[in-house]
C-alpha cells in the first residue's frame, strides 16, 4: 500500500483531491478566501491535458463547468459568499438538467462583501434553499485539512452517481489551516460516470423514468443527439406541460437521494454509548465541540459528539433516535442558528433539549462557551 | 418562401416539427433555414454539431432539430456553449441568441466571449424586442420605438451588436436580415468555417411584439423596411449589412494548445 504523508492548507487539499478524483475541467473567478484552490488548479491542469479557464463572473463560471460536464469532463468551480449568490440560478439548471458538477463554497462572513476573511457558517441554509423552486440537494461541511480532502473526491462520486450539484461547504479557518495529511492510495475510491449501455433498437431516454434509478447520460458528440433544458421535461428531454409527466419526473428527481440516504448521509459519532449530552456539529465548529467534549469527558460528565460531514439532506433520523436518548442537544455555529433548525424540527420527536451557541463577529466558538452550557 | 423538404427531413427531429412555438410568419423560422442550408452545404456530420441557446423565443430552436441540443439560462448560453466547446473540440458549435439574450442580460459574457475568440458561432436573431416576454424594449430596440415598456417611445441608445463584438475582438462579424435570406444563409456559412470566435446578427420580424406597435402589423411589412433601411453600402440614416470583421488570428482552444506545451515545459 502506497502512503504519502504532506502538509497542506484546506483550499490546497481541495485541489489536491479534485486533481485525484480526475478533474478534467475548473472554471472560476476570484474570490477570497477560495482564490488558492484556482491558482493550484491553473498551475496544475494544464500540463496533464485538463483546462483552467478564468470567466468574466461566477455566473459564467458555473454554466461553463456545466457545459463542459455535459461534455464529459468532471467539472468544478469554487467561490465565496458573493460569488455563490450569483451562481444560484445555474445550481437549479444543473439540477433539473441533472447534471454532475461540483461547487466549493468558502463560507465567509456576510451578508453582501461582509468580511472577505473571516470564517462563518452563514450559507448553510443558501446552499440548501439558495435557488428557486422545490428542489433536492447535496451539501457537505468538513472539519479539518483531511476531511477536504476525503469530502471533496466524495462530492465528486456522489455528484456523478447522482447527476446532481454537490456543494462543498467550508469555510475560512478550514480553508485557511495546515495540517498533516496521511493519504493512502488505497483508500481513495474514484466512482467514473456511467455509461449509455443500449440493446439494440433501443432508444435512449437521458431521464428515463424509473423511480430511485438514475439513467446515464450520454455525452454531447457520441451521437445520441438528444435535449437538455432547464424547462420541466419528458423522459427524452423535451419539454412537457403533461401533469402525469411532470409528476413522474419530481418522483424521480427527489426519489434518487430520498431513497439513498443510508448512502449519501455520512456523519461520525464519538462516546455516544452512555451520553446525556451531545454536542452535534460540522464544519470548523466540531474542533471546538471535540475540545469541549474531551474536558468535560475528562472530567467525569458524560458527554457525546456527533459530527455531520454530510448536511444536506439532513440526517433527520439520527437526531430523531438520538433525542430519543440523551436530555440534551448542544448546537454551536457561526451563524445565527440555521442548520440547529433542522435539530430542533427533528429533536421534538424524543424531548431533547436543544441548546444554540451561536457566534457570527468572524471568531470562532471555544471550547469554554461550548463547556458552560454542559 | 418555400422549404426545401430534403433539408427538413434530414435536420430536423421527426415528432418536434409541427406545431412550432412561434407565430405564424415569425423570422425565426427563416433563420433556422439559414443555418441548416449553411449547414448542409457545409456537410457537416449531425453528431459533430452542438447547437446551444438562451432563453426567449429565438432560444425555442434547439428543439427542432436533429443534434445535440442544449437550452440553457436567459443570457448565459455563450458560457455553457464555452464549455462544451472545450470539452468537445471537435464538435460544431453553434449558439442561437435573441437580442436581449445577447446583449442585455448576456451582455458581458457576449464581449468576453469575443474577446477570448473562443471556437463557437454565434447567431444573434435581433427581432429589436423582447419577443417571448410580450414586447418590452431591449438594448437593440431603435430610439423612439413603442414597446410595452417604452410606451412613450424609447428613450435608450440601441447597440450596435457587430460593432460590439467586432471591438471586442471576434475574428468573425456580419451582419443580413430574414429578408435577404440568401447572403444570410452565406454569412452563417463563412462563420461556421471560421476559425475563432464568429457572431452573425440576423435582423428578424417580430411583427407580433414590434411591429404591431410600430406601425409594421404583418410580416411583409417588416420585410419592405428590411429592405428598404438596409444596406451593403454606407448610406447615411440606413443600417449597414456584411461582413463587419474578417480576422486571421488563433481561437481560444487553439492558444489553449500552446499553453500546455508551455506547462509541460515548465512542469519537467
Ligand atoms: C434571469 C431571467 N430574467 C428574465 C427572464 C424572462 N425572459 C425570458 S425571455 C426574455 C427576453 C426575450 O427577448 P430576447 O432575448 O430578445 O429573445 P426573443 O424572445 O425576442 O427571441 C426575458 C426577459 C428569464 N427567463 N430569466
Ligand atoms: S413573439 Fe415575435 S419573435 Fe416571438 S414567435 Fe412571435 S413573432 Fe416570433
Amino acid at each position: 500500500m502506497k502512503e504519502e504523508y504532506i502538509f497542506l492548507s484546506g483550499n490546497e487539499a481541495c485541489a489536491e483531491a479534485a486533481i485525484k478524483a480526475n478533474l478534467g475541467f475548473f472554471a472560476g473567478y476570484p474570490i477570497t478566501p477560495s482564490t488558492e484552490i484556482a491558482e493550484i488548479l491553473a498551475e496544475r491542469l494544464p500540463s496533464q491535458n485538463k483546462i483552467f479557464i478564468q470567466m468574466e463572473d461566477e455566473i459564467a463560471s458555473l454554466a461553463a463547468v456545466i457545459g463542459a460536464s455535459i461534455g464529459g469532463l468532471k467539472a468544478m468551480t469554487a467561490t465565496s459568499g458573493p460569488g455563490f449568490s450569483l451562481m444560484q440560478e445555474h445550481i437549479g439548471f444543473a439540477v433539473m438538467a441533472e447534471i454532475s458538477c461540483v461547487i466549493v463554497n468558502v463560507q465567509r462572513l456576510g451578508p453582501s462583501t461582509g468580511q472577505p476573511t473571516s470564517p462563518s457558517q452563514g450559507d448553510v441554509m443558501q446552499a440548501r434553499w439558495g435557488t428557486h423552486g422545490d428542489h433536492p440537494i447535496i451539501a457537505l461541511s468538513p472539519s479539518s485539512v483531511k476531511e477536504v480532502f476525503d469530502l471533496t473526491i466524495q462530492a465528486f462520486n456522489l455528484s456523478e452517481k447522482y447527476r446532481i450539484p454537490v456543494i462543498l461547504l467550508m469555510d475560512e479557518v478550514v480553508a485557511h489551516m495546515r495540517e498533516k495529511l496521511k493519504i493512502s492510495t488505497h483508500d481513495i475510491r474514484i466512482y467514473e460516470r456511467k455509461k449509455v449501455k443500449l440493446t439494440q433498437n433501443e432508444e435512449y431516454y437521458p431521464y428515463k423514468n424509473e423511480v430511485s434509478k438514475v439513467p446515464a447520460l450520454a455525452l454531447f458528440g457520441e451521437g445520441y443527439r438528444f435535449h437538455i433544458t432547464g424547462l420541466i421535461h419528458d423522459q427524452a428531454g423535451f419539454p412537457t406541460l403533461r401533469i402525469d409527466e411532470i409528476n413522474d419526473w419530481q418522483d424521480r428527481i427527489f426519489g434518487k437521494i430520498e431513497n439513498n440516504l443510508d448512502e449519501i448521509i455520512q456523519y461520525e459519532e464519538e462516546d455516544l454509548e452512555d451520553a446525556e449530552t451531545v454536542i452535534i456539529s460540522y464544519g470548523i465548529s466540531v474542533r471546538s465541540a471535540q475540545a469541549a467534549k474531551n474536558i468535560a469527558r475528562e472530567n467525569g460528565k458524560k458527554v457525546g459528539l456527533i459530527k455531520l460531514l454530510t448536511i444536506w439532506p439532513f440526517a433527520e433520523e439520527l437526531i430523531k433516535k438520538v433525542s430519543k436518548k440523551v436530555k440534551k442537544i448542544i448546537m454551536p455555529e457561526l451563524n445565527r442558528g440555521q442548520l440547529v433548525l433542522e435539530v430542533e424540527r427533528n429533536a421534538c420527536f424524543g424531548g431533547a433539549q436543544v441548546i444554540r451557541i451561536n457566534r457570527l463577529d468572524g471568531k470562532l466558538i471555544s471550547p469554554k462557551a461550548i463547556l458552560d452550557k454542559i | 418562401m418555400s422549404i426545401n423538404l430534403t433539408i427538413i427531413e434530414k435536420y430536423l427531429r421527426e415528432n418536434k416539427i409541427l406545431p412550432t412555438v412561434w407565430c405564424p410568419g415569425c423570422g425565426i423560422g427563416l433563420v433556422l433555414k439559414a443555418v441548416l442550408g449553411a449547414i448542409d452545404e457545409l456537410n457537416l456530420n449531425k453528431n459533430d454539431i452542438a447547437m446551444v441557446s438562451g432563453i426567449g423565443c429565438a432560444g425555442r430552436m434547439p428543439v427542432y432539430v436533429d443534434f445535440d441540443t442544449l437550452h440553457t439560462t436567459h443570457g448565459r448560453a455563450l458560457s455553457f456553449a464555452t464549455g462544451i466547446k472545450l470539452a468537445k473540440p471537435k464538435m460544431n458549435v453553434i449558439v442561437i441568441m435573441g437580442d436581449g439574450d445577447a446583449v442585455a442580460i448576456g451582455g458581458n459574457h457576449f464581449i468576453h466571449t469575443s474577446r477570448r475568440n473562443i471556437e463557437l458561432t454565434a447567431i444573434v436573431i435581433n427581432n429589436f424586442i423582447y419577443g417571448l416576454t410580450g414586447g418590452q424594449f431591449s438594448p437593440a430596440t431603435p430610439l423612439d420605438s413603442l414597446a410595452t415598456t417604452s410606451p412613450y417611445g424609447n428613450i435608450d441608445q440601441p447597440f450596435d451588436i457587430c460593432r460590439l463584438g467586432e471591438m471586442a475582438g471576434a475574428s468573425f462579424v456580419a451582419r443580413s436580415t430574414v429578408y435577404h435570406l440568401k447572403e444570410l444563409q452565406k454569412f452563417i456559412k463563412l462563420a461556421l468555417q471560421k476559425e475563432g470566435f464568429s457572431i452573425v446578427e440576423a435582423l428578424s420580424n417580430c411583427h407580433i411584439n414590434y411591429g404591431k406597435r410600430n406601425n409594421l402589423s404583418k410580416p411583409i411589412d417588416m420585410f419592405n423596411w428590411f429592405k428598404n433601411n438596409t444596406t451593403l453600402k454606407d448610406e447615411e440614416g440606413k443600417i449597414k449589412r456584411g461582413i463587419f470583421a474578417d480576422k486571421n488570428i488563433p481561437g481560444y482552444y487553439k492558444q489553449y494548445q500552446e499553453l500546455i506545451k508551455r506547462a509541460k515545459l515548465c512542469q519537467r
